[in-house]
């Protein structure tokens, strides 16, 4: 008999151990306030002004899940010879739901022979990654990949 | 201590396209995350990172809080002529790293 109480006082306890976890959980997710779409839209504009943005050209090499959102690796490739007359000039880098929709943004030009640049991103919660791609004739081209992220980067 | 890690081929034929890798040693703390007592930990992070080739920019990075600690790059070069390659970064409280790397070009 005794032996039940004790296993009930450690039900109840492991129970409010769940729930004061569960609140510093909220606690820890509601502390930045995140990027909404219309701040990526925003920020895509601020970056590129309201020319028209196609679809295409740009591939991004992203894991579909993303364990940690600490660290998730991300290849950016846009189809280009990268000639003296035919170069993407930058690469733009945007997160829809971190706490600022500017991730990365890179300069290139005909020196660097192919437009791939890798690096790694911290994305915050489940989110699109949207890339634009500026070339030297002043085209716009973009490409988005949705990312499910299990441990957030935030902070 | 080397604040910036780069890997380059040390050879390459001309018009070849080699692919080169920096690593910068830096917190990048996003200026978002509390400490223990709940205090907004100050921003800290690289702004820029730029690479040069005989002289000449090739690369540059405007970097934004979203980028891991210790960022990493992988880019593309088109060796053309023999020279040195020099990578730095600049942060926002005026801190640099630098590190070189000769290419030499057949």
């Amino acid at each position: 008999m005794g032996s039940l109480t004790r296993d009930g006082v450690g039900l109840i306890s492991r129970r409010r151990l769940l729930q004061a976890s569960g609140v510093a959980l909220i606690m820890l997710h509601a502390r930045p306030v995140l990027a909404t779409p219309e701040n990526l839209a925003a920020a895509i504009k601020r970056a590129f002004g309201s020319q028209r943005i196609q679809p295409g050209r740009v591939k991004i090499d992203i894991p579909q899940i993303a364990e940690n959102g600490n660290v998730v690796p991300v290849t950016i490739t846009v189809e280009s010879p990268m000639t003296a007359d035919d170069y993407v000039k930058r690469i733009h880098l945007f997160s829809e739901h971190n706490p600022l929709p500017d991730i990365v943004e890179f300069d290139l030009g005909p020196a660097n022979g192919k437009a791939r640049v890798s690096t790694r991103i911290r994305l915050a919660k489940s989110q699109n990654v949207v890339v634009v791609a500026a070339l030297n004739d002043d085209t716009l081209w973009s490409a988005q990949a949705l990312i499910e992220v299990t441990v957030s980067g935030c902070g | 201590m080397a604040n910036l890690k780069v890997r380059v081929p040390q050879t390459a034929a001309r018009g070849q396209i080699i692919e080169v890798f920096a690593l910068a040693i830096h917190p990048m703390e996003s200026g978002f995350r509390l400490d223990n007592v709940g205090k907004v930990i100050p921003r800290h992070i690289i702004e820029t990172f730029t690479c040069t080739y005989g002289g000449k920019e090739v690369f540059r990075a405007k970097l934004h809080p979203a980028v891991t600690a210790n960022p990493y790059f992988a880019f593309h070069l088109l060796a053309s002529e023999t020279a040195d390659l020099v990578f730095a970064w600049r942060d926002d409280k005026g801190a640099t790293g630098e590190e070189r790397a000769f290419l030499k070009v057949t």
